[in-house]
């Protein structure tokens, strides 16, 4: 008879997926750095600083708060909201702006709420909404994209100092076809070298992020899909009824911050519906929400409300998407 | 036939790792008779059995020890020659102490099998089939241990048209129903003839997923080599995915069929049986050898050398694991069962019981305590719940003892299968709140 081993006692069952938590988050970081890369392509080395300021704002913030129990830091969900978030951001926006963003998307959009999980709206969509509420002026000065290796002169501008707006600012593709009816070339769109937020140019790059995503089952697909065909579908009409004042569908999936939304922010889990049908609702209401804002809003962009807006719904919607139970509604 | 069938499944579901080798690749190894065995009185669901034997008494191998305690119970019967050393609480695997019979070998016997005299199944009427089942003390091998006559003595009202046998052991590591298919094939077809004839069936549909292959070939062969009979049997492959091998789940995969929640499969016609209680069956009612022994799968980190046994049942499973050398100093788990749905092993003293088909034994690297992470509603649970449930909510509102609230997402029908604990990327147990859940909502309805 060999020694008595002592035995754990737990409860079934014993296998566990290797898949964490942290592996999802860093999925899509690393889903995120090629868009990086594509945006220091197109406006030089301002969009790292921009990011790094935003993401350093982010962890910080985290890092302060969460000082006194144990370090969430490994879950990488702090440094996602930030280089999110970073990525919203014009070009050559003030650094000091782009770190308080962070700090306010993970001190407003994520600890008050209690943490990851038990937050309502987008961590990264708050910070992004209070500084459009805080520096309306700044958020939407859009540099042109710049030649390699030069930084517009508002990037280091000092903390509450007004930026000395100094850059060659070009309209975004939506600015331009909302307020002078100029529509930007759709190969401009796909590839990117166009004006706008720092991450959201390159329609190509995005769509090749999220399948990637999706491949590695890091996000709901169904999301983006429900998104991008009710644009295309209610922008088909408005086309198809006024073609000479309404965009085509093929410029509104392209430009600005849609495709972006789509993979990287509405597709936030925590945030969005947990059932496959109300994924669904919850793409399709989003698209509805953008085309309305961008054809009858006072805005250019509505992504950003639009995704806010329908992650305040995320809680009913989730609850009128309840999926059948097996075996219930069915008679022998 | 319905050989050239692309395999089918249900909606959902998860795929652990299957580790079914090398065990599964091994043949039935038949273990030495330990020097004392404990046969718990209530191994099965249902009352317990009741011993016709004394302290003292010489009892000879298959000879009665215990009587059916009630019609939901079943019989016992020895599984060595030898003496009963006594007749009192003994250690259960899980710790606690039950009403058992201690058996003492005897060292210088032959250990040969004294079987029953056993009426020809054909002339029987149902009922008294249903008698000579429960004679033979056979219970489902699959895990479950729940009495077999009690599911053939249908009520006058219901109809068997369709017998599944269930050869999907879709739980990782195990693989002795596997083997029983590849080794016993003609007992596992002859209990389906003897069943479908007695049920009067349409037909017998034996489900095997395909990571069986060679299984599925020899049933297949088999059939071929037998006399046709009143109703089709067939064979059909399954897309390995956990958990199939749950009853309406199987039900479903096969035929895409639902049964209702509360309902039983006999309640859409069909009934669910083990490959391995189909073999029992064979042997007891043609050959008159009662279940004393049963195939269990040895495996896991913890065993150097795994392998499929056939087991005296009540045999201490120190002995079964010593069998393989195991279990190895570094064993933090042991399980009896599957690593899905197992239940803990508290103590190696306890025995070997009839629902018992697998003893794995794992190192701490296998056995993570995992950090909880939160919810971060992900809905990888939802994906794997083969009955739609939702997990993800469930737990949200059991961390904050919202139970009736669970009752209304209908927390009632999880089978605690599982598959939403091990797909989680926070670690959340799940199951372990929707068993609370439902222990809590049970006591709340039997007070009312």
């Amino acid at each position: 008879m060999g020694r008595s081993p002592r035995l754990a006692v737990q409860t079934s069952p014993y296998l566990r997926t290797a898949v964490g938590v942290p592996d999802i988050m860093r999925d899509v970081v690393l889903a995120l750095v090629p868009v990086l890369v594509a945006a220091v392509w197109f406006f030089g080395p301002a969009a790292l600083l921009v990011v790094g300021s935003c993401t350093l704002g982010a962890v910080l913030t985290e890092w302060v708060f969460t000082a006194k129990g144990e370090s969430t830091l490994g879950d990488w969900s702090a440094i996602l909201t930030g280089v999110v978030l970073g990525l919203t951001l014009p070009p050559g926006l003030p650094l000091w702006i782009a770190f308080v963003g962070g700090a306010s998307g993970i001190g407003l959009g994520k600890l008050v709420w209690g943490g990851l999980g038990q937050n309502l709206f987008n961590p990264a969509l708050v910070g992004r909404a209070f500084l459009q509420a805080a520096f309306p002026i700044a958020l939407t000065t859009w540099p042109a994209p710049s030649a390699w290796g030069s930084l517009p002169g508002s990037t280091l501008a000092m903390p509450l100092m007004s930026p000395s707006v100094d850059v060659v600012t070009a309209a975004t593709p939506l600015g331009a076809q909302k307020f002078s009816q100029e529509l930007t070339e759709l190969s401009s769109l796909v590839v990117g070298n166009t004006g706008g937020s720092l991450g959201e140019t390159s329609a190509a790059l995005l769509v090749v992020c999220g399948l990637w995503l999706a491949w590695r089952r890091a996000f709901e697909w169904r999301i983006p899909v429900a998104m991008l065909a009710s644009v295309f579908v209610i922008s088909a009409v408005l086309y198809a009824l006024a073609p000479e004042t309404a965009p085509p569908p093929t410029f509104m999936l392209g430009a600005g911050g849609l495709l972006f939304g789509a993979v990287f922010m509405a597709t936030d889990p925590v945030t969005s519906p947990t059932t496959p049908k109300g994924a669904w609702i919850f793409g399709i209401g989003i698209g509805l929400l953008v085309v309305l804002i961008r054809r009858w809003g006072g805005l250019p962009e509505g992504v950003m409300y639009a995704i806010l807006l329908m992650n305040s719904a995320t809680p009913l919607v989730d609850r009128i998407a309840q999926p059948r139970t097996f075996g219930h509604g069915v008679k022998t | 036939m319905n050989a050239a069938r692309k395999p089918s499944t249900f909606p959902r579901g998860i795929h652990p790792a299957e580790s079914k080798e090398p065990a599964s690749s091994l043949a039935i190894q038949r273990v030495p008779f330990a020097e004392r065995l404990v046969l718990p009185l209530g191994q099965h669901i249902g009352a317990p059995s009741v011993a016709v034997v004394r302290k003292g008494e010489r009892v000879v191998r298959g000879q009665l020890l215990a009587r059916p305690g009630g019609f939901v119970s079943t019989s016992l019967h020895s599984p060595v020659t030898g003496t009963v050393a006594d007749i009192a609480p003994r250690r259960h695997a899980s710790g606690g102490m039950v009403p058992a019979i201690e058996l003492e070998t005897d060292a210088y016997a032959t250990q040969k099998m004294v079987t029953s005299e056993v009426p020809d199944w054909s002339d029987l009427e149902r009922s008294a089939f249903v008698d000579l089942v429960q004679e033979g003390g056979l219970v489902g091998l699959g895990g479950a241990a729940f009495p077999s006559h009690v599911k053939y003595a249908l009520k006058p009202e219901q109809r068997c048209h369709t017998l599944v046998i269930n050869g999907c052991e879709c739980e990782p590591f195990l693989c002795c129903d596997q083997r029983v298919m590849e080794e016993q094939p003609q007992d596992v077809l002859r209990g389906c003839e003897i069943l479908g004839a007695v049920l009067e069936v349409e037909r017998v549909v034996i489900g095997v997923e395909a990571n069986k292959p060679d299984a599925i070939a020899v049933l297949r062969q088999a059939l071929t080599r037998r006399e046709p009979v009143g109703f089709e049997i067939s064979v059909r492959a399954l897309e390995t995915k956990y958990p199939q091998g749950a009853e309406k789940v199987l039900i479903r995969a096969l035929f895409g069929d639902e049964v209702p929640s509360g309902a039983l499969p006999i309640d859409v016609g069909m009934m669910v049986n083990n490959v391995g209680t189909m073999a029992a069956l064979t042997r007891w009612v043609e050959a008159g050898e009662p279940l004393v022994e049963r195939v269990v799968t040895v495996a896991g980190s913890g065993i150097p050398r795994p392998a499929n046994l056939l087991v005296p049942i009540g045999t201490p499973l120190r002995e079964v694991m010593a069998h393989c050398g195991g279990p190895t100093d570094d064993t933090v788990l042991v399980i009896n069962g599957g690593p899905m749905m197992g239940a803990p092993v508290a103590t190696l003293e306890g025995p070997l019981l009839k629902g018992t088909s697998g003893l794995l034994a794992f190192t701490a690297e296998d056995a993570p305590v995992a950090e909880i992470a939160p919810c971060i509603k992900c809905g990888r649970c939802l994906e794997a719940c083969a009955y739609a449930l939702n997990p993800s909510r469930m737990g949200r509102l059991a961390r904050v003892r919202r139970f009736e609230a669970m009752a209304e997402l209908n927390v009632m029908d999880c089978m605690e299968c599982g598959a939403c604990s091990f797909s989680c990327p926070a670690r959340i147990p799940l199951v372990q709140q929707f068993r609370a859940a439902k222990a809590w909502l049970r006591s709340q309805k039997a007070d009312s």
